[in-house]
């Protein structure tokens, strides 16, 4: 039996996608448990499976073989409206291309999630006023998405992926289209929420600039776990790599 | 009570309902309004087939009216007027009904316009993979994405239809004033005619909803990733 501490457990997951006759192994075998109230980066180069295995944590694709555990519930167990409820209350999501929705304002974009919780309007709009303050973005909510900044679009996403108070943030990329001081503001935002709300954020990144904030970075290359680092580990490799530079 | 809920749950029991996402009919139309006005432009695009065809529908229906009014006079001036303008009056007619090629006509360009409503709103699906797909990962069920969808075409559809009927109302009417004078209009029945105006539009609201069925649920059955996945 798996600790219980632990939120997410993965299990001899693979993905296999068919590309007409090839077939794309994504994932070949990844076994990863994640503590709850961590911050875990997934590091590795482009292709390597990263978003992939986000998106089978997330519940946005099933797994050719193994399985998800969320809170030790098998996700593959759950019924459509089970799992559309997990991706609404347990899940928060980041993206790399922000995925703000274009036709609603900064306010009902983090709304939204709270009106499929079935939260009453009023709550929703204060919650979601609350929420952009403290993203910093509390004179901008009235403001559409194509009137703000790419820094400041994914300060929505933050704040919308924390509407519902989810268990879990579930990053890809989420500086990716972001340059160096608005990443670092972002990533210090994630950082800040991880450690003062309990929120375990796992965030699927190249951007080494994530390692300083990580508890622990999963390493990972063609489709399998490479090395898994605690903090401590860590900052003796980066401190190498600062040496050898 | 829903941290008792969350763990070592296979199968689903009556606690289920604690779990359910819902969208309020109330904010689903509020949602799909704000579609409407966003995408003005697009949906006036979108309507603009159901506008013509509908006020096509309206303007032959109206016109068997107001000709219908002016048989019922029994003036034989009247009847040869019309026969003159086209209508095939026998000698034994008391009222008049659309003419097949009318109604073959009419239904054609129906038929033309729910394929340009499928074909406009299969684009509108395309351009929207994303919004969708991020609405999904927020909770969305497949059906909260159907019901926008619906309620858009719907109220589309209803606006379109409104607007069709009435003009090709309108466009009869004065079209018999100026065949046959003032008399078509003191003659004919307002009942006829409001009748035939409804008739058309909720022809046309019909319609648009049963053009923007299949658009729908190939939204609503996407899957979330790949929905992410599609590149704008
Ligand atoms: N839908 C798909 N169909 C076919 N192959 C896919 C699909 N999605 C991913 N792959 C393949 O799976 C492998 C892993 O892709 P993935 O997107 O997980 O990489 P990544 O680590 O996120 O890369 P990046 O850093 O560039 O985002 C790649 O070889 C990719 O080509
Ligand atoms: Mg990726």
């Amino acid at each position: 039996m798996a600790h219980p501490r632990n939120i997410v457990r993965v299990s001899k997951v693979t993905k296999t996608f068919q590309l007409g006759k090839v077939e794309v192994r994504a994932l070949q075998g990844v076994d990863l448990e994640i503590a709850s109230g961590d911050y875990i980066s997934i590091m590795g180069p482009s292709g390597s499976g990263k978003s992939t295995l986000f998106n089978m944590i997330g519940g946005l694709d099933k797994p050719t073989s193994g399985r998800v555990f969320i809170d030790e519930v098998d996700i593959a167990q759950l019924d459509a409206y089970e799992l559309a409820w997990l991706r609404c209350r347990k899940i928060g999501y980041i993206f790399q291309t922000f995925n703000i929705i274009q036709v609603m304002t900064a306010l009902e974009n983090v709304t939204l999630p709270m009106i499929f919780a079935g939260m009453n309007n009023d709550a929703a709009v204060a919650k979601g006023i609350q929420l952009l303050e403290l993203v910093g973005l509390g004179d901008r909510f009235r403001h559409k998405p194509s009137e703000l900044s790419g820094g400041q679009q994914q300060r929505v996403a933050v704040a919308r992926a924390l509407a519902n108070d989810p268990a879990i943030v579930l990053a890809d990329e989420p500086t990716g289209n972001l340059d160096l001081t608005t990443g670092e503001e972002i990533i210090e935002l994630l950082k800040e929420l991880s450690q003062e709300r309990g929120v375990t954020v796992i965030s699927a990144t190249h951007d080494f600039k994530m390692l300083n904030v990580s508890d622990q970075v999963v390493w990972i290359r063609d489709g399998r776990i490479e090395k898994i680092e605690n903090r401590e580990e860590l900052s003796i490799s980066v401190g190498q790599i600062g040496v050898r530079e | 009570m829903k941290d008792k809920q969350i763990p070592a749950r296979a199968t689903k029991g009556s606690d289920s309902v604690d779990r359910l996402v819902v969208l309020p009919f109330k904010k689903s139309v509020e949602i799909s309004l704000k579609s409407i006005r966003v995408r003005f432009f697009r949906s006036l695009i979108t309507t603009m087939s159901l506008v013509l065809a509908v006020s096509f529908l309206s303007f032959v229906s109206v016109s068997t009216d107001v000709a219908n009014g002016l048989l019922s006079t029994q003036e034989p001036r009247l009847r040869q007027a019309l026969i003159r303008s086209g209508y095939d009056v026998r000698p034994e007619d008391t009222t008049l009904g659309s003419t097949p090629k009318q109604r073959w006509i009419v239904i054609l360009s129906l038929l033309v316009c729910v394929v340009g409503i499928v074909n406009a709103q299969l684009m509108a699906v395309t351009e929207r993979f994303r919004e969708i797909g991020t609405m999904k990962c927020l909770g969305a069920l497949d059906r909260f994405i159907l019901r926008l969808f619906l309620l858009e075409a719907g109220m589309e559809g209803l606006g379109g239809a409104c607007v069709g009927a009435m003009a090709g109302a309108l466009f009869s009417l004065i079209n018999a004033l100026f065949s046959f004078g003032t008399v078509a209009v003191t003659t004919l029945s307002w009942t006829d005619i409001a009748l035939s105006t409804v008739s058309a539009i909720g022809v046309g609201f019909l319609l648009s909803l049963l053009g923007v069925m299949y658009p729908a649920i190939v939204a609503a059955r996407m899957q979330p990733v790949e929905a992410m996945r599609i590149e704008q």
